[in-house]
């Protein structure tokens, strides 16, 4: 008899109703946002094309590994248009089957945010916005909005949120880490001082393109590298954001790591704690360690979930993170998916753990019923 | 005691082509590699990816960094969801072929004379003495 090792990967019953804090709609065709584009910028995008800060136009410097920039192979709808673009189909593989109660969208392509040209990209991002309400959210009640901000451009940022800041079903403000500068800068407060005031998680899932190298250490050869660089762009934004006083300044601000993981976060931790016990008077703006704003301050989504061999390594990592932090989320339908059956599956969680992580830490984030 | 069943006949899946049908219970795809007949139970052991939807490949090695072979090809089957490597021959993974598998059913070209006489199960064939057929045990 061939015998398969199943105990790895035996699925749980899925919890019923869960909260996928990442999901990514896309358009079939950049005509999609046709209806909420003036022809201007109609014009613009058939003469110049969307211009991504990237080595070529509407192009990653890194291969996506699937079609569709990163897909799952069975994604695709039968109609052949791209994974994440139909709506019904991802009710039917997605929203359904797995139990979603709330999916919050993360649109990344198309998206306005790393354009150069400023007007351009306050419009693109604009029309990804009010896409979203026309051919998600409006639609499909289970589905939550990002509202998409142009980060290098506050101004912009501000005129959006003043659009569609109090739209509930826009559940949290949005921008991408990989930017000009470190996140932290106080060119980007406007941005934290407006989500403060309306009293909504900063959502940063990992991606932006910023012209730079990728990882800290310079260009990479290989996609498996780049794909691993967004977990130190999320340490550096963290870094950033609690060393240049964000927090102090807004200590109301909740910031949303998304796709980046959080293994990491304690050896963050303990090396920024120890640096700031000697460092500590070249920014005495800071009133506490490092890590309590970093604990206090900071949620993650779990995908793409570690897999350590030893599955009690990872309880360990979740007890440092503190387990009031994680949020379940999938990264429907793109190929480092994480199925609600398997994600936790060898972790043995209680059933307390299971319902914060799967649902109500989102819930309480995001102020879902 | 496994179970002998139907599930295709002999051109119905084409070189390089697969099948994914159930039997007794569970889904299983069958994979034509050049002429030769696999069942691999389609569920990828990771999460549970369905394999038959998953792109083959040849199998890349290197014997140092700058240079690469590729050998096999068709026989490595990756996961639709997270492009995991299975040895279509085996069910084995290539990352870890111990202990993460997907289970393998022995195949036969069986004769349609031969069916009718049993003890096979064909859930949803009308066996004709004068074909082949897939053959599998569960
Ligand atoms: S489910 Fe198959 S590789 Fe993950």
């Amino acid at each position: 008899m061939s015998d398969t090792n199943l105990t790895d990967s035996a699925p749980v019953q899925a919890p019923p109703g869960v909260v996928d804090c990442d999901i990514h709609p896309t358009v079939s065709a950049m005509s999609d946002l046709s209806p909420y584009l003036t022809d201007r910028w109609k014009g613009y995008m058939r003469e110049y094309g969307a211009n991504f800060r990237a080595a070529f136009a509407n192009a990653m410097v890194y291969p996506r590994y699937n079609r569709d920039g990163g897909s799952r192979m069975d994604a695709r709808p039968p109609s052949g248009a791209p994974a994440g673009s139909d709506l019904p189909f991802m009710r039917q593989q997605h929203l359904d089957p797995n139990r979603v109660d709330y999916g919050v969208l993360q649109p990344l392509r198309p998206n306005g945010i790393g354009a150069r040209n400023q007007a351009f990209g306050e419009s693109l991002t604009a029309a990804v916005n009010e896409w979203q309400i026309g051919s998600w959210f409006g639609p499909e009640r289970r589905l939550k909005g990002s509202l998409m901000l142009t980060r290098e451009d506050p101004a912009a940022a501000l005129r959006e949120i003043e659009r569609h800041g109090a739209n509930e079903n826009f559940v949290q403000v949005s921008v991408l880490p990989h930017g000009l500068e470190p996140l932290g800068r106080q060119r980007y407060w406007p941005i934290f001082e407006a989500a403060a005031a309306l009293g909504k998680p900063l959502g940063i899932h990992v991606g932006g393109v910023s012209g730079m190298a990728p990882t800290s250490a310079g260009w990479c050869s290989y996609y498996v590298e780049e794909h691993h660089s967004k977990c130190e762009a999320m340490q550096s934004l963290v870094t950033s954001m609690v060393i240049e006083g964000v927090f102090e300044r807004f200590p109301k601000l909740r910031v949303v790591l998304v796709e980046g993981g959080f293994v990491w976060v304690p050896s963050l931790c303990w090396r920024l704690d120890k640096h700031w016990k000697t460092l500590r008077s070249e920014v005495p703006h800071l009133k506490r360690a490092p890590s309590e704003y970093v604990r206090e301050h900071f949620w993650y989504t779990s995908q793409p979930i570690e897999e350590p061999e030893d599955p009690r390594h990872m309880l360990d990592a979740m007890d440092w993170v503190g387990w009031d932090k994680i949020l379940f989320s999938t990264d429907y339908p793109h190929w480092d998916f994480d199925d609600p059956k398997f994600a936790f599956a060898r972790l043995r969680l209680t059933p307390e753990q299971h319902r914060l992580l799967f649902r109500d830490n989102a819930k309480n984030l995001y102020g879902l019923r | 005691m496994p179970q002998r069943y139907v599930v295709a006949t002999a051109g119905e899946i084409p070189v390089g082509g697969s099948k994914a049908a159930t039997v007794a219970g569970r889904e299983i795809g069958i994979f034509n590699l050049g002429g030769e007949y696999f069942a691999l139970l389609n569920r990828c052991p990771h999460e549970g990816g369905p394999l038959c939807k998953g792109r083959r490949t040849a199998l890349f090695e290197s014997k140092r960094p700058g240079t690469f072979t590729s050998s096999r090809p068709g026989e490595i089957l990756r996961c639709p969801w997270h492009g995991w490597e299975f040895d279509i021959r085996t069910g084995r993974s290539y990352c870890d072929p111990d202990k993460v598998r997907t289970r393998a059913y022995a195949v036969t070209v069986e004769p349609g004379r031969h069916l009718v006489e049993g003890p096979y199960t064909a859930e949803t064939y009308s066996v004709s003495v004068d074909e082949n057929y897939i053959v599998v045990e569960v």
